[in-house]
């Protein structure tokens, strides 16, 4: 079973400052949590992708507009409370794996090397018909 | 690689007996399969171009003897060895059978190495890409396309599951004959998994089509081979075998399903039906019945129907009965209810359907929801059943069974009469 799992950066939810007020030493903390993640799911045979996404202010909003030009705003802008920082697609035997592999994430360190607590969305992939049918 | 797919055909079918020579002569099943993964590449690569060998499988075991002798010299290995040897005690690696064995070792071989990769220490996706490996003969990149994950994350879960077979110490040879029963219960579940798994592919202009569900077929037919007298597992290859034999009548041009009662039976390989019915026809008096055998029926009474109208529906009720009592899973008894809605009405199905609804594993369960709209829109309740058609879709998991469900509420909302009821649902 594939599961998507969303990693939000919620303003709502937790009480982290920003990520560019962090020492290096915190950064660097964060990213080897990330790599080790990511290391674990591929040694689990449970990785099949994941990436991190640029900030907020490299983020697009696109739409059609007349005979299908892209209109192109900039966004989501710097006042969302919301913004997804990163995803990963895992293909592991339970949701409930799905729910431990989210709850692992969401315990990045962040400033003190505090588990930041991210809210991590677990999306199912949708999957092809079931035999009986 | 752009290899002879009779070469492939070949090593497929050689791979498991050769795996099967050096994993009993070094009672080291992963370091065998490394051996065997190493002699099928150089076959595949030298073959084309040199010819095949007077004697393909004893070139196979050769070249894989060698590397296994390299690995099994390197000092790590050796020391592995040593622990293994010492595990297993003594007598277990006396038996070095020749160079050149009868027919009678590979068959057995290819049954121990099915138990041994339908091993219970095994989570069921590890289960399922070691036998493609490891009994199939598939490459670790096609098994990973097969499942749409990463070579590398296919590559990590099978040698992940080959530590695991070695932590168990279990020596290569057939398990105990009590255990037995057991594990061919797992064999067949693994070879089951394997089969549904099969329509996720719709694979492009690749090497060689991994087409899982053939895939499925092959092995469950070399099973039944090997144990001819064995009725559940002949009754696993004539459920395969009528399944898919509707199969390229269940979908429509987008993906979408195509209920029973809507697909265009003309379509249906008559021949795959043919010997679908005549092996669930011999299996079924010769006992003792299991659940593939029931459901192998249930498939065969469907399959033989011109219409779902003159579809012996008292005797599918019957073997939803016997299954019920067999395996007694929530999702039985829901087709079990839809049956009886078939032979007594809507109303007695519905009544089923409610019986069902306290159930945990059924409660929000997008089944019940589809179960329960097919059976209004057959009693005419088109409101209820566009409701529980919305409501199945919202929660279904599979795209084409979502398309199939909304599709059917669009429908009935946009007031148009459309086919005949299609509660017929196996």
């Amino acid at each position: 079973m594939k599961y998507m799992l969303l990693m939000q950066f919620s303003a709502a939810g937790t009480d982290f400052p920003s990520i560019d007020t962090w020492t290096q030493d915190e950064v660097r903390a964060h990213i080897a949590f990330m790599g080790e993640v990511n290391e674990k799911l591929t040694a689990a045979g449970e990785w099949v992708d994941g990436q991190g996404l640029g900030g907020p202010q490299q983020a697009r909003i696109v739409r059609a507009g007349e005979g299908g030009v892209p209109v192109v705003t900039e966004g989501p802008f710097a006042e969302t409370k919301e913004f997804l920082a990163g995803f990963w697609i895992v293909d592991c035997e339970s949701p409930q794996r799905a729910v431990e592999l989210a709850a692992h994430i969401s315990t990045a360190p962040g400033p003190g090397g505090r588990p930041l607590n991210m809210p991590i969305e677990v999306h199912p992939v949708m999957s092809a018909p079931p035999q009986e049918l | 690689m752009n290899t002879d797919p009779r070469i492939e055909d070949l090593l497929r079918e050689l791979a498991p007996q050769v795996l099967g020579v050096l994993s009993r002569r070094f009672g080291d099943f992963a370091t065998a399969e490394d051996a065997v993964q190493e002699a099928l590449l150089a076959a595949a690569t030298q073959w084309p171009t040199e010819g095949l060998p007077a004697n393909p499988r004893g070139w196979l075991i050769q070249v894989g003897y060698r590397r296994m002798i390299e690995l099994v010299r390197g000092e790590q290995a050796r020391r592995r060895r040593e622990d293994l040897v010492a595990r297993q005690g003594p007598g277990d690696r006396q038996y070095a059978p020749a160079a050149d064995e009868e027919l009678t070792a590979e068959r057995d071989d290819t049954l121990v190495l099915l138990f041994l990769c339908c091993h219970p220490a095994l989570t069921p996706t590890s289960a399922v890409a070691l036998t493609l490996r490891a009994v199939g003969g598939l490459s670790t990149s096609e098994i990973a396309r097969a499942f749409l994950v990463p070579e590398a994350t296919m590559a990590q879960r099978i040698s992940r599951a080959k530590h695991r077979i070695r932590a168990s110490g279990l020596p290569f040879r057939m398990p105990e004959a009590a255990e037995r029963p057991d594990r061919l219960i797992a064999v067949r579940q693994v070879l089951y998994l394997i089969f549904t798994e099969g329509h996720t592919s719709t694979a492009g202009p690749d090497l060689r089509r991994v087409d899982l569900a053939a895939e499925a077929i092959r092995l469950a037919r070399a099973l039944h081979t090997l144990l001819p007298d064995d009725s559940e597992s002949a009754g696993l290859l004539a459920l395969m075998v009528l399944t898919e034999a509707r199969g390229p009548s269940r979908t429509g041009p987008s993906g979408e399903l195509i209920s029973l009662a809507d697909q265009d039976r003309s379509r249906w390989d008559a021949t795959a039906i043919a010997e679908g019915v005549a092996l669930v026809t011999q299996a079924l008096p010769r006992g003792p019945v299991g659940p593939y055998q029931v459901q192998a029926a249930i498939a065969a009474l469907h399959d033989e129907a011109p219409s779902t109208q003159l579809t012996d529906w008292p005797q599918i009720l019957a073997l939803y009965e016997v299954l019920e009592r067999l395996v007694g899973s929530p999702v039985v008894a829901l087709n079990r209810a839809v049956a009886t809605a078939m032979v007594h009405g809507p109303a007695a199905g519905l009544a089923a359907l409610d019986a069902l609804t306290h159930d945990p594993h059924l409660a929000g369960h997008h089944r019940l929801a589809a179960a329960r709209a097919h059976l209004h829109e057959m009693a005419g309740d088109q409101a209820q059943a566009i409701a529980d058609y919305r409501a199945a879709a919202a929660r279904a998991s599979s795209r084409p069974e979502q398309l199939y469900l909304t599709m059917r509420a669009a429908r009935l909302a946009s007031g148009s009469k459309g086919d005949p009821p299609a509660a017929a649902k196996p």
